[in-house]
């Protein structure tokens, strides 16, 4: 009892919290400037592209840790797995977010304790990391947005 | 060249949660359509299925699963799996293999037994999935997304919880006639209200049933259907099956996230009388417009709509997606009553003549229904089909000429049907 347990990300890659600042990964092309969340390592998919489309063009991306409010929403009900959840279930909220620089929308929960009555379109938002679920020895972490205070 | 096929037979087994095998469901549809169509089994030359992902190996492989349940006759068959679409694009295989003279006489079928609750991904552990990590990483279920699209039409045009009741009251109201119905019962905007949240916006009776059920159509070449002494059948003449354009900038299950337009312009807005500046259109528009133009017609020849209502505030999309009225004129179009049956009364802007209105699910919609995947697309052309030939008892459109019958469903699957007299 008492001991911590250690934190590992639900899924490797997919965000960094290096230097305190949490960061969607994905890649973009260095070719026509595409970037894409999760990763995409295959060949960039933007038909006008004119690079080699082999998957050399790809290379790892940082996305913006702010954006704004696209929509939101919770969940009530427990949804099936393989969403891991605990018992009894707790509610969670989803938020869409707009990432200004790279014009695009991302999803993500929302952090504990902020449900949608603390969240509106437009609203200012950052990224954290979270807890997602745990097990006896293991919290396993996932990127989660939070409201700019 | 005309490309008009013709729709002789349409039949279905009613929507409900029955507990028994798809395969009977498929074979009572099929047996229904081909007596509407007045054709024996062995008259059919292909045989098209669409595929459930569950009970089995893709629905043990659907086209031939229903050919051995009527009997092996030697018949040319297909399968596909197209999520939501996966009963168009059963008709559009059938309609490519008519058109190019390859057969005369073609039955598509499609049939679902649907689990209880969420949908959820195949299972097994598959960390390369998008479906599957969707769930595990967001507990993002269908109704998630759905709620972030009514949330976002509440914020953008000013949708009320109201509007979402009234889209339910309605087409519960459609249903209430329907054989082939699940749910056969009034709803009053109060139901809706009362009944429990599931993902805030939407109540449970915003969101869509998942059900059990089977469709089935008799489809022919217009030679074959003259030869038969029809000489003006109800006919197909345009199916879109489009997939998106590059960036898709809506957000779709099961994705994480949309495509970035830093780099390509994303689709224009659509502007006035559901045309279009630009060259591109969003997705669900622009699977509505390819079936417009192929069939040279547009949203003010429609006299009725089957669209794809997921949830209630999905249906307010899709009147816009269809070209009923413009962005964010679905809120006045339903309050008009224009989309109800007999429920036009003018006062609205919309591309529909004031008068006539379009009805927008007559035969009840999936809220009447609940989704039967793999044969929903198929029930949708058969209600289009009973109301062109006037024979919608209970549930008619007055005088019904042409209708479009649309869906959407995961990665990037959609479809539009148009049928006419």
């Amino acid at each position: 009892m008492g001991t911590t347990k250690q934190r590992r990300p639900a899924i490797e890659g997919w965000y960094t919290a290096e230097d305190g600042a949490v960061r969607l990964l994905g890649t973009r092309c260095a070719s026509c400037g595409t970037p894409y969340f999760p990763r995409n390592e295959l060949a960039c998919r933007n038909p006008g592209c004119t690079g080699p489309k082999d998957g050399s063009e790809l290379a790892e991306y940082a996305f913006s840790g702010r954006g704004t409010v696209w929509s939101y929403a919770d969940s009530r009900y427990k949804p099936p797995p393989p969403y891991v959840s605990p018992d009894p279930f707790v509610p969670y909220t989803v938020a869409a977010v707009e990432l200004e620089a790279e014009r695009m929308v991302v999803l993500g929960q929302v952090v504990p304790g902020v449900g949608v009555d603390g969240l509106a379109v437009g609203m200012a938002v950052e990224l954290t990391e979270g807890v997602l679920y745990e097990d006896d020895e293991t919290a396993y972490t996932v990127w989660m947005w939070r409201p700019i205070s | 060249m005309s490309r008009d096929i013709a729709v002789l037979g349409a039949g279905m087994h009613p929507w409900g949660k029955w507990g028994r095998n798809f395969v009977e469901y498929g074979l009572a549809a099929a047996r229904a359509a081909l007596a509407d169509a007045g054709l024996a089994w062995n008259d059919v030359q292909y045989v098209a299925g669409a595929d459930t992902i569950r009970n089995g190996y893709p629905g043990f492989i659907a086209g031939a699963t229903f050919a051995q349940a009527l009997g092996w006759s030697g018949a040319r068959v297909s399968s596909c799996y197209a999520a939501c679409a996966s009963g168009a694009q059963a008709i559009d295989n059938a309609r490519a293999r008519i058109l190019a003279g390859l057969c005369d006489v073609a039955l598509v079928v499609g049939a679902d037994a649907a689990p209880k609750g969420f949908f959820k991904p195949v299972g097994g552990d598959r960390p390369d999935d998008p479906d599957w990590l969707r769930f595990r990483l967001l507990g993002a279920t269908n109704p998630i997304y759905f709620a972030l699209y009514a949330r976002r039409r509440m914020a953008v045009h000013g949708a009320t919880l109201d509007d979402f009741a009234a889209v339910k009251v309605k087409n519960a109201r459609h249903g209430l006639a329907n054989p082939n119905a699940r749910y056969r019962k009034e709803v009053t905007a109060e139901d809706v209200r009362e009944s429990a949240v599931v993902a805030d916006p939407l109540r449970l009776l915003d969101i869509c049933a998942t059900s059990d059920g089977g469709a089935a159509l008799v489809l022919t070449s217009m030679e074959f259907a003259r030869r038969h002494g029809i000489s003006a059948p109800v006919r197909i003449p345009a199916l879109s099956t489009v997939t998106p354009t590059f960036p898709k900038t809506v957000l779709d299950l099961p994705d994480f996230a949309t495509d970035s337009a830093m780099t390509v312009p994303e689709p224009a807005e659509e502007v006035g009388r559901g045309r279009l500046v630009g060259e591109t259109r969003p997705f669900r528009s622009a699977i509505a417009h390819a079936a417009y133009e192929e069939a040279g017609i547009g949203p003010e020849d429609l006299s009725l709509a089957e669209v794809y209502d997921l949830s209630t505030a999905l249906e307010l999309d899709w009147y816009e997606d269809i070209g009923l009225c413009e962005p964010g004129g679905a809120e006045e179009l339903l309050r008009s009553g224009a989309t109800a049956l007999g429920g036009a009364s003018g006062g609205y802007r919309g591309v529909v003549p004031p008068g006539r209105g379009c009805p927008v699910n007559p035969s009840g919609g999936l809220a009447s229904f609940g989704e039967a995947i793999p044969a929903q697309a198929i029930a949708q052309v058969c209600e289009l089909t009973w109301q062109l030939r006037g024979r919608a008892e209970g549930r008619q459109v007055t005088n019904a000429q042409a209708g479009i019958a649309v869906n959407q469903g995961l990665f990037g699957h959609g479809s539009a049907v148009i049928a006419v007299r």
